[in-house]
């Protein structure tokens, strides 16, 4: 088998990028879109080969899907350890592709309605381009350097499609939030990168990852503070991946990233960008559970169902529908996360890793939906909040259907996508650790309520006094939510278990009935009371919120994770550490060096005497010259 | 002898050829097509320079006197393509102010006889080759200096470089009398057996080093530079600063790595003080100057300066960086003396303060000019940027930590006065900026040689590690 091809992938959109960056201005918008939606097109398709020949023709070897891996060295540290580019092709990284491909296309065609007339049309999908390479860069990763190379330009195109209405502040300002945020905590990811590379001599993932290499055997040669050190890069590259995933305390810049045009949010933060610290987590699997017995991925399975529950009980309380979609993703990527935290390796047990990528794939096909419905509305309203909405079902026919299926199936209801991966997780959670099975049972009806409350609230109740009479968005933004509702509808009948297993074996998958009937019965409780409170208008909701009081007011507020960083930012380190530094800085460091730059320029001014166009005089100071260094050699600096 | 060693010296034989091909064609040349002259001495040189890349054995002729090897063929090459640029750029100049004149003939033939004596120089190998290679390269550098004889500026250059020129060679030929003296060998082979450290041979090594230090123009022999630049037209002090100083700079430093190493205690001492004076005296003469002629010369001393950053090394890596640097160098200084020469040939311009604006008219060749200084300057990933590291390396690989300090304090003074350029073209406006003109083919094409120059040494370079592998015999 041979998968060099898949190199393709990326390069397309690339070349994608730079004609149309180069060319921005010369290049007809209407043509740019083309351009943008063809290279995707093109990327998808060998994507989807790619897959087809991997599952289906040649990925299997006695039984176990194989690595195929194609790479150069591309920079030389010592014998062993050198960063190498090429692509990794495995089930996630297959199944990444096709996520990224499916998304991406569908997000591009969806743009050529949304953004059209709009000044940066062919910036935009230049825009979109360089993130699709940089993406798909990402998923192909032979190593973790290459990966942290692709992590940091997905951060940058990130940055870039945020900050995309650069002329609005709020949007510079999430922009900078988004990158600042998740740089930090990059920064952890490089140095665990750094360890890794020092203690394993490797950063190859197959080399890593070889459950009888020496990277996990060995973990217990050296130790720091009581934990492996090959532990504790784990826990420093997982909290590079909670910045990209926005788990908590590193959440804060996905609320404010949906300052970015819709179809942006939808494909950088609800499909894929945000799914990368899964996508790693997942990568670095084997040495996430072997490693000090699973220390690191304990804290991932705890890490990811607080920040599930957390973000779905703020989802409740928010008004603007993107940030309620945005707390969502948080929620559902907690879950994600807490899946992976509860698996185990080998056949059946590695149940928890397979609902992982499970629910990543089916999440970002419906999330991506729930995002571009939201944009229809936001498209055909002109405003993102609940309280200029209602009624617009009779307006928006298709919108409405696409919309409530992904609600359906993101609140689990049978046999949408989402029932079948989240079943998956419950169980995985539920054979391993059950407080946090209760966590994620309690996540599901929360999730199923605050998705039918804004479901109830966009399109039941009463109309609002519209400018103009609302309607059904072009059919280049409808039909990508046609088409990604369909897969919301049959993509939970895949089979994963068979394709993606820790141990690449596969196993065979059953329907635990309890546990699904718990859950669908808990989501069913969570739609129906957003039935009683939202359906019709009424002040139930109001009378509840005011019952919670003061929790309400938190949750509303988002905890006050903003003000807090803020307080921590802005009163201690700026106050009390920056600026003394600044002061040191411009009195003394500056204060210094423009004393010897003005020096410099005094000296300059005095010797320019030295040069006075006469040639006796240059003579006279050759010879000197001369002279004083044989002095100097022959009878003073003898040695 | 027979035919395979003459084919040794395919480069001075071809060049004289070439030499002896232009007198030939004056004579038949058409008066009505003065110009074609011009025309064909480049299209001789690029031949001759492309001729110059097949490879060349490792040998010696003449018992002795001459030699080659890989790394000097090298450096022929090197001052080829530096010569070839600068034909490209000064064309204009030839075909405007020149030819009609009837002195294109007499322009080339000098200057290849210059160039002609480098080659010489270069291969020498014993100290009389060296010594007529060294005249023959620098004489008709004067007669060039003062060829525009309508100008009273550039006769007094070309008197001003004669002179010290004669001094110069006058003393190093004493120099050189005093190392004959006590080893009693010309012959560089014959010396490294026997020369010791005497109070006579280190007086030779100084007055020595004195003749080929004017030539790279180091403190305190640097006097001559910035005038005779500033007067001189603008090709031949670009051919002074580049080639004229490359050839010197390779010769000295193959001199003393080989025959001069026995003095090595005393020379690196030498050259420790010669450098920090060069690198401030240059840098701080550079910062006050005006006219962009005399603010390149005192540029180039300063960057002589770091030069000997890579020869204080006295090895395999010092040779390396050195070449390596010297490469760079050519690109980039060609490509600023390219642009002064473009300005001065349409406009007559060449302060600074004419610049002002150049970025909104000609943005070009203001891109062109900011590139050049930022590879003289260091700026990462511009080329000049990795040959100042790979000096400094070399340097701080025998422990001259102070001196590597030092010439990183006057990299930061040279960034001042490179930027205040780049900010006269980019940032300050003016009514009277020079308005947008085209250049003639020629003279784009010389820029964007040194341009690709500059830009692929500094992104993509196994050079370094084929100068590297060339210098094997410095170990």
């Amino acid at each position: 088998m041979n998968f060099s091809y898949t190199i393709l992938i990326p390069l397309i959109p690339l070349a994608v990028f730079l004609l149309l960056g180069i060319f921005n201005q010369k290049i007809k918008p209407a043509v740019s879109g083309y351009i943008g939606v063809f290279g995707l097109l093109a990327s998808a398709i060998i994507s989807f080969y790619a897959a087809y020949q991997y599952f289906f023709v040649s990925g299997k070897a006695d039984g176990v899907y194989q690595t195929f891996v194609d790479k150069t060295v591309w920079m030389n540290f010592t014998e062993t350890l050198h960063i190498d580019m090429g692509v990794l092709i495995d089930p996630i990284s297959i199944m990444m592709l096709i996520v990224v491909s499916v998304v991406s296309l569908m997000v591009h065609i969806y743009s050529r309605g949304y953004m059209k007339g709009d000044d940066g049309y062919t910036r935009f999908f230049a825009f979109l381009s360089l993130f699709s390479f940089s993406m798909y860069g990402l998923v192909l990763a032979t190593n973790l350097f290459q990966i942290y190379i692709f992590w940091e330009l997905v951060g940058v195109s990130s940055y870039l499609l945020i900050g995309y209405y650069y002329t609005k502040p709020s949007a510079v300002a999430a922009a900078k939030k988004a990158f600042i945020v998740t740089r930090f905590a990059d920064l952890g990811f490089l140095i665990g990168i750094l360890i890794i590379g020092y203690y394993t001599g490797t950063f190859d993932f197959e080399t890593l990852n070889n459950p009888e290499g020496s990277a996990i055997l060995n973990w217990a040669s050296t130790s720091f503070m009581g934990l492996s050190v090959i532990t504790w890069a784990l826990i420093l590259i997982f909290i590079g991946g909670a910045g990209k995933s926005a788990m908590l305390p590193f959440h804060i810049w996905l609320p404010d990233a949906m300052e970015g045009p819709t179809p942006v949010s939808a494909l950088i933060h609800a499909a894929t960008m945000v799914v990368a610290g899964i996508y790693l987590v997942a990568r670095l699997f084997p040495m996430f559970y072997f490693v000090e017995h699973g220390f690191a991925l304990n804290i991932v399975a705890y890490v990811g169902a607080i920040s599930s529950l957390f973000a779905a009980i703020i989802a409740i309380t928010q008004t603007d529908i993107k940030r309620v979609l945005a707390f969502s993703t948080m929620s559902q990527l907690g879950y994600m996360m807490l899946a992976l935290g509860v698996s185990g390796y080998d056949g059946h047990e590695g149940v928890g890793y397979m609902a992982s990528m499970f629910h990543l794939f089916t999440h970002a096909m419906f999330k991506a939906l729930l995002f571009l419905g939201a944009g229809s509305v936001i498209h055909a309203i002109h405003s993102n909040y609940l309280k200029d909405m209602g009624g617009l079902r009779k307006y928006m026919p298709i919108t409405n259907v696409t919309f409530l299926i992904a609600a359906l199936a993101i609140a689990g209801m049978p046999p949408f996508a989402g029932f079948w991966s989240k079943d998956e997780i419950l169980v995985a959670a539920f054979e391993h650790n059950k407080l946090i099975y209760y966590i994620g049972v309690l996540v599901a009806g929360l999730t199923a309520f605050y998705m039918f409350r804004i479901y109830f609230g966009i399109f039941w109740g009463k109309d609002r006094e519209y400018e103009h009479t609302p309607k059904e968005s072009p059919l280049s933004m409808t039909f990508p939510l046609m088409v990604l509702a369909l897969l919301s509808i049959v993509g939970g009948f895949i089979p994963f278990s068979e394709f993606i297993t820790p141990d690449k074996a596969g196993f065979e998958a059953h329907l635990n009935y309890p546990l699904a009937a718990i859950a669908v019965g808990v989501g069913l409780t969570g739609i129906i009371l957003a039935w009683v409170f939202y359906k019709k208008e009424n002040d139930l909701a109001d009378k509840f919120a005011n019952a919670f009081g003061i929790f309400y007011k938190w949750a509303f507020h988002k905890f006050y994770f903003d003000e807090l960083y803020l307080f921590i930012t802005k009163k201690i380190l700026f106050k009390r550490v920056s600026a003394p530094i600044a002061w040191f800085d411009k009195k003394v460091v500056d204060a210094t060096m423009e004393g010897i730059g003005n020096k410099t320029v005094l000296t300059s001014e005095k010797i320019k005497g030295m040069q006075s166009g006469k040639v006796q005089d240059y003579a006279f100071s050759f010879i000197a010259g001369v002279v004083v260094l044989a002095i100097v050699f022959i009878y003073i600096w003898t040695n | 002898m027979n035919i395979d060693s003459f084919l040794l010296m395919r480069h001075e034989i071809l060049l004289l050829a070439i030499v002896l091909l232009l007198i030939v064609a004056e004579i038949f040349i058409n008066q009505n097509k003065k110009g074609s002259i011009v025309h064909l001495a480049i299209f001789l040189f690029g031949i001759h320079t492309i001729v110059g890349f097949f490879a060349i054995d490792e040998s010696s002729l003449f018992g002795g006197m001459f030699r080659t090897n890989g790394l000097i063929h090298f450096f022929k090459n090197i001052l080829n393509i530096g010569v070839l640029v600068l034909l490209l750029q000064s064309a204009d100049w030839l075909q405007e102010k020149i030819v009609q004149h009837n002195r294109g003939t007499e322009f080339f033939i000098l200057m290849f006889s210059s160039l002609l004596g480098m080659y010489f120089m270069i291969s020498s190998g014993d100290f009389l080759m060296f010594y007529l290679g060294l005249e023959l390269s620098t004489l008709p550098v004067a007669a060039l200096a003062a060829f525009e004889t309508t100008k009273r500026i550039s006769s007094e250059s070309g008197i001003k470089l004669i002179l010290s020129a004669a001094l110069a060679s006058g003393v190093s030929l004493f120099g050189i009398s005093l190392l004959y003296a006590t080893t009693g060998s010309i012959y560089f082979n014959d010396i490294i057996e026997v020369i010791t450290s005497t109070n006579l041979s280190i007086l030779g090594l100084v007055l020595f080093f004195a003749g080929l230090a004017f030539k790279i123009s180091l403190v305190p022999f640097h006097f001559w530079t910035a005038d005779v630049y500033e007067g001189a037209p603008i090709s031949i002090a670009s051919y002074l600063s580049v080639i004229s100083k490359g050839a010197a700079v390779f010769i000295l430093m193959i001199l003393l790595f080989t025959v001069l190493k026995p003095l090595m205690h005393i020379w690196e001492n030498m050259v420790y003080i010669i450098a920090i004076a060069t690198m401030f005296i240059g840098n701080l003469f550079a910062l006050r100057q005006q006219n962009m002629k005399r603010f390149l010369a005192f540029s180039s001393i300063a960057q002589a300066g770091f030069i000997l950053l890579g020869i204080i090394e006295g090895n395999q890596l010092g040779v390396t960086t050195v070449v390596y640097f010297v490469l760079i160098y050519v690109f980039s200084n060609l490509a600023a003396f390219g642009v002064v020469q473009a300005i001065s040939l349409q406009t007559g311009k060449e302060n600074m303060n004419d610049y002002e604006g150049l970025y909104r008219t000609n943005p070009k060749l203001s891109l062109v000019m900011m590139l050049a200084l930022f590879s003289l300057a260091g700026i990462p990933p511009v080329a000049g940027f990795f040959g100042k590291f790979f000096l400094f390396t070399a340097a701080a690989s025998k422990g001259y930590y102070l001196l590597v300090f030092l010439a990183v304090v006057n990299v930061t003074i040279s960034l001042y006065y490179y930027l205040l350029v780049i900010r006269a073209m980019f940032l300050r406006q003016s009514d009277h900026a020079i308005p947008f003109f085209k250049n003639k083919l020629y003279m784009r094409l010389g820029l964007i040689i040194t341009v690709l120059g500059i830009l692929i040494l500094g992104l993509y370079s196994p050079l370094y590690d084929y100068i590297f592998e060339l210098s094997s015999n410095f170990n």
